[in-house]
C-alpha cells in the first residue's frame, strides 16, 4: 500500500516538476499510439466495412486470418517487423529499425486485425432488408455508407477503442523493434519494464499511473463521442 | 390507362430454380394494385423487380414505354418510387429524422424538409412523436412512421410489402383506415403485396394472384375474388372461409 501511495506521489511529482525526460517519453507514447490507431482505423474501417457487406470467394479465409491476427502475440509481431526492417531484410534499405516508425508498424500489425474484425462483425449484422430499405429511400452508395456508419457509430468506436487498448498496452514488439533508446524510441511501457528490471518500483509505478491516465483520457474522449446525443 | 411500368417476359432465377416467370404485367397510373398469393409464391420478388430493386434474370422492364437497361437503373428513376416493408426498419434517430431521410438524401432545402415533415407527421397523426427516438416506438407508431417516410417523397409508385401484417387487429384496422384516406387524397399509385384477403379487399382496386412464380389471375379486385379461376380457386376459397367479401 505504501508503495502504491509513493508511486502516485512520484507520478504527481514527475508531472508537476516538468521532468523533461518523462514528458518526452509520454509525448512519444501518445504520438506513436495515436498514429498507429489512426492508420489502423484508416485501413481497418473500410476493410471491415467491405468484408462485412460483401461476399466473395476467399472471404472466409481472409476473415479467419484477420481473426487469428486479433490474438497475434506482440513479440511475434515484433519479430516479423524486425526481420522485415533488418539490414538484410526486404525493407532494410529504409533503415527504420530502432525508430518510432518501426514501433508504429508493429502497433499497426497488432491493432489492425482488431479494428477490421470488429468493424466487419458490426456491418455483418446489417440485414439485407435494411440495405434494401435504404436503397429504396433513394440513397446513393456513398449515402448508404454514411447512413450505416452513423447507425453503427457505437460499434465502430468500440472497435477503435479496442484497437487503442491494444496499442497503448503493447510492450514486447515496441521493445524489440524500437530498442528502448532514450530520447528516440523509449515509450512508457518499455520504460516501465526497464525500471522494474532495475528494481525501481516507485518510478515504474509512477510511470504506470501516467500511462493509465493517458489511456483513460483517450478512452474517455472516444466514449464521449460514442455515447453523445442518444435520444430516448 | 397508360402503364407506368411494364414487364415483358420477365424471369427471375436463383440456384437454377425459377422464382418468377411473368410473360406480361403492368402497373397503371392511379391504381391500387394488390398482389396476393401463398407464402413463397414470389410476391416480394415481383415487388422488388417492379421497383427496380432486384435484377431480373431475363426479359425487359419498361418505364413509361422506355426500356430500362438491366442493372443500370438511373438514380432519378429509383427516386420516383418508394417502399414500405413489413418491418418498419427505422434508423436510430428521431421520428422527424426518420421521416425526413428521403428528402435529406434528395438534398432538399432544410426549410422545405421541415415543412413537409410537419405536414406528413400531422397526416399520420404522429406530430407528438416528432422528437422521440424511432427505435422506442410501438409497432403501430413505427409503421405510421414507416408509411410517412415512404409517402413524404411523393412517389410516383408506392410499393408496400405487407406493412400491416405484424400489427394487432385494432391497430391494423385504424392504420388501414387512415392510410386509405391519405393515399386516396394524394392519388398515389400503389402496389400492395399481402397474403391477407381482408387487407387486399379493403385497399385495392385491382388484384393479381401469383402462385409458384406465375400470375395466375388478374383483374378488378371484386371480380377476381368473386370469380376465381381454376388456378386460384383453392387458394382464395381457403381465405373466403374466414372473411366475408363485403367491401
Amino acid at each position: 500500500m505504501e508503495l502504491l501511495i509513493d508511486g502516485i506521489k512520484k507520478a504527481i511529482d514527475m508531472i508537476l516538476s516538468g521532468d523533461r525526460e518523462v514528458f518526452a517519453i509520454t509525448w512519444l507514447t501518445l504520438k506513436v499510439c495515436l498514429i498507429s490507431i489512426l492508420i489502423s482505423t484508416f485501413i481497418g474501417l473500410p476493410l471491415g466495412i467491405f468484408l462485412g457487406l460483401t461476399r466473395f470467394k476467399g472471404r472466409r479465409i481472409l476473415l479467419l486470418f484477420i481473426n487469428i491476427g486479433m490474438g497475434l502475440p506482440p513479440v511475434v509481431a515484433g519479430l516479423w517487423i524486425t526481420m522485415l526492417l533488418w539490414r538484410s531484410g526486404p525493407l532494410g534499405d529504409l533503415t527504420l529499425l530502432y525508430s518510432p516508425t518501426a514501433i508504429v508498424m508493429a502497433q499497426i500489425l497488432v491493432s489492425l486485425p482488431i479494428v477490421t474484425s470488429l468493424t466487419c462483425t458490426a456491418f455483418q449484422q446489417i440485414s439485407e432488408k435494411m440495405l434494401l430499405q435504404i436503397k429504396a429511400l433513394g440513397a446513393t452508395r456513398m449515402q448508404t455508407l454514411i447512413i450505416l456508419i452513423k447507425q453503427l457509430k457505437i460499434a465502430i468506436l468500440a472497435a477503435i477503442m479496442a484497437g487503442f487498448g491494444r496499442v497503448i498496452a503493447e510492450v514486447g514488439a515496441a521493445m524489440m523493434v524500437g530498442g528502448n533508446i532514450l530520447g528516440d524510441t523509449r515509450i512508457l511501457t518499455t520504460t516501465i519494464v526497464m525500471e522494474v528490471s532495475k528494481g525501481n518500483f516507485d518510478i515504474a509505478l509512477a510511470l504506470s499511473f501516467i500511462l493509465l491516465s493517458l489511456a483513460l483520457l483517450i478512452t474517455a474522449a472516444l466514449t464521449f463521442l460514442q455515447q453523445r446525443k442518444r435520444i430516448s | 390507362m397508360n402503364p407506368l411500368v411494364e414487364l415483358n417476359n420477365i424471369t427471375v432465377k436463383a440456384q437454377n430454380k425459377t422464382i418468377l416467370d411473368i410473360p406480361e404485367f403492368q402497373i397503371c397510373a392511379g391504381e391500387f394494385l394488390g398482389i396476393m398469393g401463398p407464402n413463397g409464391a414470389g410476391k416480394s420478388t415481383l415487388l422488388k423487380v417492379l421497383a427496380f430493386l432486384e435484377k431480373q434474370s431475363g426479359g425487359e422492364i419498361l418505364y413509361r414505354g422506355k426500356v430500362i437497361p438491366k442493372g443500370n437503373v438511373p438514380l432519378e428513376l429509383r427516386r420516383k418510387f418508394s417502399i414500405a416493408l413489413q418491418q418498419s426498419l427505422l434508423l436510430d434517430g428521431t421520428v422527424f429524422h426518420n421521416i425526413a431521410i428521403g428528402l435529406t438524401l434528395r438534398k432538399l432545402p432544410k426549410g422545405d424538409i421541415k415543412d413537409k415533415v410537419a405536414h406528413w407527421l400531422e397526416l399520420f397523426g404522429i406530430s407528438h412523436l416528432a422528437k422521440k427516438n424511432a427505435l422506442y416506438l410501438s409497432g403501430g407508431e413505427a409503421q405510421r412512421v414507416n408509411l410517412a417516410r415512404a409517402m413524404i417523397v411523393e412517389p410516383e409508385i408506392l410499393f408496400l410489402d405487407e406493412p400491416f401484417s405484424a400489427l394487432d387487429f385494432p391497430t391494423k384496422i385504424k392504420l388501414m383506415e387512415d392510410f386509405k384516406g391519405i393515399i386516396e387524397t394524394a392519388r398515389t399509385t400503389a402496389v400492395f403485396v399481402s397474403h391477407d384477403l381482408m387487407e387486399i379487399n379493403y385497399l385495392t382496386n385491382r388484384l393479381a394472384i401469383i402462385v409458384n412464380g406465375e400470375v395466375k389471375q388478374s383483374g378488378p379486385t371484386p371480380r377476381v375474388l368473386e370469380h376465381p379461376n381454376s388456378s386460384t380457386a383453392s387458394f382464395l376459397n381457403e381465405w373466403k372461409k374466414f372473411y366475408p367479401l363485403a367491401r
